[in-house]
This record gives C-alpha cells, structure tokens and sequence, in this order.
C-alpha cells in the first residue's frame, strides 16, 4: 500500500490586498501518494505557487489542515518548518535561484550543507553527474545556459534525499527543447528512483504527460 | 564549504563596495592605534628624558615657570641669570646626593640655517655634570684638561651636523673666541645631544656673566624629601625650584587637551565606520533577498542565515582592522613627524610606540566592531520570510 505522502483538508491561505481579502487558495481537499508525478495546472493567478509555497512548507496556511509524511504541519513554529524543508522537501523554482557566488557543484552542496550532513562533495558531484553536468561543476550560474542551470538546481533539490520534489514552473525560462528535456529528467527521477514529484506548468503538453492533473482555478480545485 | 567561504565570495561580488568600506575601516583603526601609541609612547619618552636629565630639582632665577619648564627641557635652563653663591649654599645641604650648576649662553651664528642664521646653544658646566649624568660617555677625546680652558665638548647630533672631530677649532660668531674640540659625547636621546659644552668658569668668562648661572641641577639622597627641600629653598630670593615631576606634569598637561580632541575625532572616525559597514551590508542584504528566500527553502535556519551576514561584517572589520594595523606602524614615522611639528615640545626618542599588545587590542576591537554593526542586518536578513523574500524579484 502506498503511503501517502501529502494530505490536506480545507486548506486555505488569505491575503489582504489594500481593503480586500484575496482567497489565493480556497479550502483545497488533496492527497498526494509517494510516487505520485502530479502536474498542478491552472491560468495565472489561480493560485498554483501559493499552493505550492504551503505544501512545501515555505509559506504559512490561513486556515485547513495540511500533513507531510503523516505529520500534522498546520501549526508548526518557523524552525519547525525549517527542518520539515531539510530533510523531507526538495525545491525547483521557474528563474532556477541558484547562488550566483557559488559554483554548480557548491550550488548542489547547499541543502546538504545546512541540513549538516557530511561528505556533500561526493554526493553533490554523483548528482551533477546524473543530471549530465560533472564537466561544468566548478563553473559559476552566469557561465551556464538556461537548461544547464535548471539540471544543477534539480540536482541540488535532489541533495538532501527529499521525500517529494516540488517543481514550480521549472520549464518557464527555457526553449521548448531544453523543456522537454528538463521535464524527462523528472519523468526518469520519479520513474526509476520513485520519486513523488509535484510539478506547477502552464504547459498543457507537458501536464498531459503526468500521470495525474489537478486543476486550479480562482484558489479552488476543479476537477 | 563552510559561512566564511560562502561569505568572502560574497565580499568579492561586489570588489569597489567591500574595498572601500574596508578602507574605511582600515582608516579609522589607523587613527585609533597612532594617537593610542602616540599617547603612550609620548608619555614614555618624556619621562625617559626627565629621567635622563639626572636630577629631580631644577633651581633657576625666578620667571615663568612655563617659559623656564620649556627652556629646560631644551637647553637646560631659562636664560635668567642667579648668583652662583646660591649653588654654594645648596651643595653644602647634608640632603643634596648629587649637584650641578649650569650657565646657558647662545651666540649668534649668521652662517647656520642657510644663511639666515641662527642661534647656538653652549651650556657651561663643571666636573659635577658627568657625577649627575653617570650614562654620559665620550664617543672620541676626553673631558676638559683645566677649570678655565678654552676647550669644548660637543654632543653626539651636534657633532655630527657640524661635522666636527676631536682636535678641530671651533668659532664663536661675535665674540671672536676660538674653541679646541676635545671631546664627543656619545648619543643620550636627550637634549644634550645637541649641546656645546665649555667649563663653567670659562663660559662665565667668554660671555661676561661672572659669577652667574642660569640653573642648578639638584638630585636628592632620599626623593621622599622632596616636598620639605623645596618649601626650605622658597624663602631664598630670587629663585624657584622646578621638580621634574611638575614638568612632566604641566607638559602632558599642555599636550592633553590635543589628544581629547584627537581621540575624539578617532572614536567619530570608528563610529562613521561602523555605520559604514552597517549600511554596506544592509544594502547587500536588501540586493540578495531572493537568495536569502532561496537559502531558507534550501534548509537555512534563521541562525545559518544571520550567521553569514554577521561573519560578513566580522571579516570586514577585521580585514580592515589588520590593514589599519599595518597602515598605523607605516605610517608611525610620518605620525611623528607631523606631531613633532605641532606640538609645543617634543620629547626626543619614538614618540609614537606601537605594541603588539596595542594592535591586538585594537584587532578585537575591529572584531567586536564588526559584531556590533552586523546585528541589524544580519537580524534583518534571519528574519526575511522565505516565500515573500523568494518572490521578491517578482
């Protein structure tokens, strides 16, 4: 039996814009199971980032309840999420945010190195490996193309031996080929090791390529 | 791959912005350890000099003491003249270990200073002098052959800018006397170095002050006496007594009020520094709050976070601390010469005296410099939420 891996009910985050409460997600009811390779979907401004701050801890919820691994994160301090983002999630942003003072390999090394594990080097040079870039680990961000940049921030998510992989429009900067070829590294990561991956796109092509879509629209779930 | 490597390639992206607060840094702890090693290698020197003049009582004709303190310490005595049967009666107090009677005389010199002239000093003295300052020895010759010669000795840096050796003659301008060199002394740090000397009785005879001296040097068998010798000497007319320990006293005294000012010109030089260093990484700061947000959604907890900012101030501080270090012993020499220019005396010797205990203190006061004005923004960055600080660029 699968073990589920995300769980939310009637998650809900407000903001307030001026003299308006803005429901950016609206009661939102989801499971996500380990292994799962899930393409939120939706126009712009339907709600898929903040979704996808709250399940990866990033961003605290309004109201509703929201479970990573079984545990209860509803109400959890600031350096409780700290360690839940450590050890349990692994982040692929649109812009790739990789440290433009590191190089690809101490990019990699980041996450293990706050979460204090030791030996990051060897582990961060088998994964720029995997995702075809150990010739270009002691190059710095600005010396890599778009596509090069998005495989070293898969790898550094990928650093910390994350449970899920939180994916927010990680083709959105790049060229149709390179999209493609970004989106089957995710496919081979979640096919191969398993891995849960949660995967934000405007790009109906490549969500019809997951094995599941949840639709958003206006903060609420519509299919 | 640890905070200080992460840090100092932070600290190179921007190279111009690191370098000048870092300069500025450098340039207040400068300031700082100059006027700390001035204030005490200062302090040192003076009472080196006193020390070295041999006795703890100056006895001069009476005048103003300010004037007679100065004219001391650069000739020896004020140019009042004193009957010398006041020596006579001193030398013959049961208290007195060891007495010298002095007689201060200048000849004009039209050839000196390129021609605009100027004036000579010639410091009449007898046997007595070499019991009161037992450090004096002789570079080359020997001491006066008679009582009333007509011989010199010379002092080490007089010596040397006249370039004058044992057996030259030696001219008085406008008296017309002529002088046989018979002896150099060796360097004393002192005043002395730049002195003429003739016998006393041969220097009361050459400028016609027969019978006149214009100080006595007085070192007592026990210094606890002090205070009771000088209220004896007050009621004899005509004279005052000055102890060293006042000298020492009204100089640093004159040259205290400089250094309030100097100090506190240094601390506002620290203070604008670490406002610098505040500004300069909360600029940064605010520039990486995106990479801030990323680190935070990479695991960083607050305190990784404030950990890099503040070892980022600590490391300026203390680049800068070490190159103000360096630049404060460089630049001690020209420190001295311009404080040799302004000041009202200048004791010989270093006057600006940098130890190593000095520049580690001022090397943990950079470090704490920087701690200090780190706090803010490294507290400003810890507290950055990760989601707005991502979404920052958006």
């Amino acid at each position: 039996m699968s073990t589920v891996v995300i769980k939310t009910e009637k998650l809900t985050k407000l903001y307030k814009l001026s003299a308006e409460i803005v429901r950016a997600v609206d009661g939102v009811d989801l499971e996500i199971m380990a292994g799962e390779f899930v393409a939120i979907m939706g126009p712009s401004g339907s709600g898929k980032t903040t979704l996808l701050d709250m399940l990866g801890c990033l961003d605290a919820i309004t109201s509703g309840k929201l479970e990573i691994m079984g545990q209860d994160v509803s109400q959890i301090s600031e350096s409780g999420l700290v360690n839940i983002r450590r050890g349990k999630i692994g982040f692929v942003f649109q812009d790739f945010s990789l440290l433009p003072t590191l190089t690809a390999l101490e990019n990699v090394q980041l996450a293990p190195f706050f979460a204090r594990q030791k030996d990051s080097s060897a582990t961060a040079k088998r994964l720029l490996e995997m995702v075809g870039l150990s010739e270009r680990a002691k190059h710095l961000p600005r010396q890599l193309s778009g596509g090069e940049k998005q495989r070293v921030a898969i790898a550094r998510a990928l650093a910390v031996n994350p449970q899920f992989l939180i994916a927010d429009e990680p083709t959105g900067h790049l060229d149709s080929k390179n999209s493609q070829a970004i989106f089957e590294l995710l496919k081979e990561l979640n096919s191969k090791q398993g891995l849960t991956v949660i995967l934000a796109t405007h790009d109906l092509g490549l969500g019809k390529q997951c094995k599941r879509i949840i639709s958003l629209r206006d903060g609420k779930i519509q299919n | 791959m640890n905070t200080i490597t992460i840090s100092l390639k932070n600290l190179k992206r921007k190279k111009i912005r690191s370098a000048l607060t870092i300069g500025g840094v450098a340039v207040a702890v400068a300031v700082l350890v100059s006027l700390l090693g001035f204030d005490k290698g200062y302090q040192k020197s003076l009472t080196d000099n006193i020390d070295k003049m041999g006795y703890q009582l100056l006895v001069t004709a009476k005048g103003c003491p300010y004037e007679a303190a100065t004219m001391m310490l650069k000739g020896g005595g004020g140019l009042r003249y004193m009957e010398q049967k006041v020596y006579d009666n001193i030398r013959t107090d049961v208290r007195v270990d060891k007495i010298s009677p002095q007689l201060v005389a200048t000849a004009f010199d039209p050839d000196l200073q390129k021609g605009q002239g100027g004036y000579t000093l010639y410091m009449g003295i007898n046997d007595d002098y070499l019991k009161l300052k037992p450090w004096a020895k002789f570079k080359s010759g020997k001491w006066f052959s008679g009582g009333d010669v007509n011989e010199v000795i010379i002092g080490f840096e007089a010596a040397e800018f006249e370039t004058r050796s044992v057996g030259d003659e030696v001219f008085i301008p406008g008296i017309g006397q002529i002088l046989k060199v018979v002896g150099i002394f060796e360097r004393t740090g002192t005043q002395d170095d730049g002195m003429m000397f003739i016998p006393l009785a041969s220097a009361q005879r050459i400028f016609s002050l027969p019978g006149k001296l214009t100080g006595i040097g007085v070192k007592l068998k026990d210094i606890h006496q002090i205070t009771k010798f000088e209220e004896d000497l007050y009621s004899v007319p005509e004279i005052q007594i000055i102890s060293m320990a006042q000298v020492r006293g009204t100089i640093l005294n004159l040259v205290s009020s400089a250094k309030v000012l100097a100090n506190a010109v240094a601390f506002i030089a620290i203070f604008i520094a670490a406002i610098g260093v505040m500004n300069t990484i909360l600029m940064s700061v605010f520039e990486r709050t995106q990479e801030i947000g990323i680190s935070k959604a990479m695991g960083a907890s607050r305190l990784d976070v404030f950990k890099f900012i503040w070892s980022e101030t600590i490391l300026i501080c203390t680049l800068g601390g070490t190159i103000g270090c360096v630049l404060a012993i460089a630049g001690s020499g020209f420190v001295e010469f311009i404080i040799k220019k302004i000041l009202p005396y200048a004791p010989t010797g270093k006057l600006v005296s940098i130890e190593p205990k000095l520049l580690i203190s001022a090397l943990i006061g950079a470090v704490i410099l920087g701690m200090v004005s780190g706090i803010y923004p490294a507290w400003r960055a810890s507290s950055m939420k990760p989601v707005q600080a991502i979404r920052s660029a958006e």
